[in-house]
């Protein structure tokens, strides 16, 4: 083994992913089981440098399955000699299975993540090509780790919490694991509670009418506008065409005031209808330049085969450019879709009837000091999993509705 | 969009365009774009532009939310007396009440129908009856005034063997008053009240912080991400669809589960910064506005509750800058990797000297982009911390004054000073984002 910048590389990515394994599992354990563990951060670290530099003892070419047992056994060891045979601060005695589970798992994604990171690195002087190449395979590492836990760490207790109750929470927030000897019932206490008592149902049922009546209405009134701006030529249609997305500039809150005060004494405020005037004019436009844009796609020469043979404008559209346009229909009504079942400031600001609360509205009231934090998670979960499902179903269409219509936030 | 796009496709009709006046087949192709773009025009005109003017009116206006039920009339009728013998008098009372403590109502005009049988002897001075049908009115309801108008009445034999109460007629009331949001009344009170406070430019402050940092985290993390992805591998789908969860799910479930996560007392996260000593009790993320740190001796307050706001914007929409440059990345053609490949350059250099340069025009097309978006955006921070703790932007300023301090004028002249900050930065959008974009 030659020592030299290889090396030096390597000892630091072994400690960073020997930090990140240990408090990683450490963190999980005590999620998913509810053991108080916590993690000897410096036996991980350790454990990942030393498993680090056993793999690089050997050049590259002759690093062999057994090399790498051994590294793997390195870090085990380390790690049981630096804690003192506690690597989560527990005795090994308590719930001993699955501490030797946390530790293999360490010993082992430390091992897999080493020999990803230094697969062509050798111990000595690295050129500049493999040093970027070591930093850059352990961003990519770390990015992964870190995206991951940022997505699924809010949504797992989301989820988790739901099923809970306050009791438990309140004692050890850190236990997320749910008996599941329980039973079904006591397990869905809070979401069995929405539907009956907090007419959950009906919110469900108003989201879902609303979301679907904004889609018809966007695509009613956005349809024969694209289709103008796209084939129809008049005077101003560039400028038109240009200035539709400044509407996406304009903020909601600055027209909730007047909407609020024009619609309170109109007697629209608290209803559905006034919500369905509002949510289709913020996605009108969104979805005209979305569509326009698809229509110029479309080959015209099939429009004026159409007109030839007698078919009428509105023929032509109906007959040939909607089937032509399916897939750009569907990317338009998933994202319309999505903004109306999302929306919270309208929903918010102009009802005050629970009788016509959509699940937005539902799940803010739920956020009093009144109601226990399980209740507001599960209508969390509640307004969320439709929605979820829905986008990982037609992922691709709304991915590409998504980045066509350089969407709203 | 381009002015060349509606070169580059013909329009459907085969008349040439010509220059000046219009065909009459142009006329017709003109006249029937404008009747399927009216629905469009229409709802955005009364839903968006109407409002963004009405912002400008109510601005000047003294008005608070308790104006906008203007005063009424009430009335409710009794009688005394039994009106259910023939020949005895009875009294029909009207009981007249402005529901407005500050309004007066001009004009009251009150009517109801008598039943059959029923014959009035003193009408009182205000009331005229004509057969069965009772008018009574009045120049005036001073506001919170009550009156009552009484008159007198016998009922005969036919209607003593059969009474039904006058009661059963429901009067009907109508007055008018003066509406605050129409009438000639202005003021600049609004927006001395607004520039005259410390607040107001504090609360800008905040703005640009939030605004800045938050796009600028979400475009940073979104950029990471995509570098990650750009290369196919097992799972990459997954992966994406994963990353992209922030972004779908509804605004009210995820602000309420960072809310509960990061919670103080009970709070998952704070738990695990204890559990890994990382800190001694638990911190209230949302609502500290300052925490000292000490850097090099030097103490700083560091504005936790705005930067963990940040954090969430920056978590929320990372997934959109992530999937545009990601698409981006994927249209730069590999012979350019390639080539520098072969000439030696590392990864680092291929990121800096070929991938960077080519993204520049998507990321600065989203920066403009979320910066405006992240300036407009409520929803977030009002469900976070509802503007407390060093928080409060311009709009959740909009819905303070408007709506919790019940001025809906105030509340209006902020929206005035957003919308003239956008002004400025649709100016920017159309100097730089739009020449890119073709």
């Amino acid at each position: 083994m030659r020592i030299g910048t290889g090396l030096l590389l390597g000892l630091l990515t072994g400690l960073l992913w020997g930090t990140i394994a240990v408090a990683l599992t450490g963190i999980s354990l005590t999620l998913i089981t509810g053991l108080p563990a916590t993690p000897i951060i410096s036996a991980g670290a350790l454990g990942g440098a030393v498993n680090a530099a056993i793999i690089m003892l050997r050049a590259p070419a002759d690093r062999t399955p057994g090399l790498y047992l051994v590294a793997f056994a390195g870090v085990i060891i380390t790690m049981m000699l630096v804690s003192f045979g506690a690597p989560f601060s527990l005795a090994f005695s308590e719930s001993s299975l699955i501490q030797a589970f946390g530790v293999g798992l360490i010993a082992l994604t430390v091992t897999f993540a080493n020999r990803a990171v230094l697969i062509d690195i050798q111990s000595g002087m690295l050129k500049r090509y493999k040093i970027d190449l070591v930093i850059v395979r352990t961003l990519k590492g770390f990015g992964f780790v870190f995206f991951s836990v940022i997505v699924i760490l809010p949504f797992y207790v989301m989820v988790m919490t739901s099923l809970k109750n306050q009791q438990d929470l309140f004692l050890n927030p850190l236990d997320l694991s749910i008996d599941l000897t329980q039973g079904a019932a006591s397990l869905f206490d809070s979401y069995v509670e929405l539907f009956t008592k907090f007419n959950f149902g009906r919110f469900l049922l108003i989201s879902t009418i609303v979301s679907v009546c904004t889609v018809l209405i966007t695509l009613a009134f956005s349809i024969p506008g694209a289709y103008a701006v796209a084939r129809l030529k008049f005077p101003g249609q560039t400028v038109l065409s240009s200035s539709i997305l400044l509407i996406y500039l304009v903020p909601m809150i600055v027209l909730v005031i007047p909407l609020y005060a024009v619609f309170s004494q109109l007697g629209l405020r608290n209803t559905v209808v006034g919500l369905l005037i509002v949510y289709p004019a913020t996605t009108v436009p969104v979805a005209l330049y979305m569509l326009q844009g698809y229509f110029r796609g479309l080959p015209a020469e099939l429009e004026e085969a159409g007109l030839m043979d007698g078919l009428s404008r509105f023929g032509v559209i109906w007959k040939i450019t909607l089937p032509l346009a399916l897939p750009a229909l569907a990317s338009v009504s998933l994202y319309v879709f999505m903004i109306a079942w999302n929306e919270f400031l309208f929903a918010f600001m102009f009802l005050d009837d629970p009788d016509i609360f959509t699940l937005s509205r539902g799940v803010v009231s739920l956020n009093s000091s009144e109601v226990p934090r399980q209740h507001l998670m599960a209508g969390a979960v509640i307004a969320t999993v439709p929605i979820l499902v829905i986008f990982l179903w037609f992922e691709r269409f709304l991915v590409q509705g998504l980045t066509a219509g350089s969407v709203k936030g | 969009m381009a002015p060349s796009n509606s070169t580059a496709h013909p329009p459907a009709t085969t008349t040439p365009p010509r220059k000046g006046k219009l065909g009459p087949m142009a006329r017709r192709e003109a006249r029937l774009a404008l009747w399927m773009l009216a629905p469009t025009f229409l709802i955005v005109m009364g839903i968006v532009l109407f409002p963004l003017l009405a912002n400008f009116w109510i601005s000047v206006k003294p008005v608070t939310l308790s104006d906008l039920r203007p005063p009424t009339p009430v009335v409710s009728e009794r009688v005394r007396g039994d009106f259910d013998i023939a020949g005895q008098e009875f009294e029909i009372q009207y009981r007249l009440r402005n529901s407005s403590r500050d309004g007066d109502i001009t004009d009251v005009v009150l009517t109801d129908t008598l039943p059959a049988g029923i014959t009035v002897i003193d009408p009182g001075d205000v009331c005229t009856v004509t057969g069965a049908e009772v008018r009574c009115a009045l120049d005036g309801l001073p506001a919170g005034e009550r009156t009552r108008l009484k008159m007198t009445a016998v009922s005969d034999e036919s209607f003593a063997a059969n009474p039904v109460s006058p009661r059963d007629s429901e009067p009907t009331v109508t007055g008018t008053s003066d509406n605050i949001l129409t009438n000639s009344e202005f003021t600049l009170d609004n927006f001395a009240r607004i520039f005259d406070s410390h607040e107001f430019w504090s609360v800008l402050w905040v703005t640009i912080t939030y605004t800045v940092f938050g796009t600028l985290g979400a475009l940073v993390l979104g950029l990471f991400a995509a570098q990650m992805l750009n290369k196919p591998f097992a799972g990459r789908s997954i992966i994406r669809g994963l990353f992209l969860f922030p972004y779908v799910a509804p605004v009210i479930a995820v602000a309420f589960t960072w809310v509960i996560l990061l919670d103080p007392f009970n709070g998952t996260f704070n738990a695990i910064l204890q559990r890994m000593n990382l800190a001694d009790e638990g911190v209230n993320f949302f609502g500290q506005r300052d925490i000292p740190i000490d850097v090099f001796g030097l103490t700083i307050d560091f504005p936790l509750a705005l930067a963990t706001v940040i954090a969430f914007e920056a978590w929320r929409y990372f997934p959109l800058s992530f999937l545009f440059i990601l698409a981006r990345m994927q249209s730069i053609s590999s012979d350019m990797y390639e080539a520098a490949e072969v000439d030696g350059a590392t990864p680092l250099q291929q990121f800096w000297h070929i991938s960077l340069p080519q993204l520049l025009g998507i990321l600065s097309t989203l920066f403009l982009l979320r910066f405006i978006w992240t300036f407009n955006k409520f929803d977030d921070i009002f469900l976070l911390t509802g503007g407390a703790a060093g928080t409060r932007t311009l709009t959740v300023d909009v819905y303070e004054q408007g709506f919790a301090l019940s001025n809906l004028g105030a509340g209006a002249a902020v929206a005035v000073a957003i919308f003239i900050l956008l002004l400025v930065f649709a100016v920017f959008y159309f100097k730089f984002v739009h020449r890119e974009d073709s």
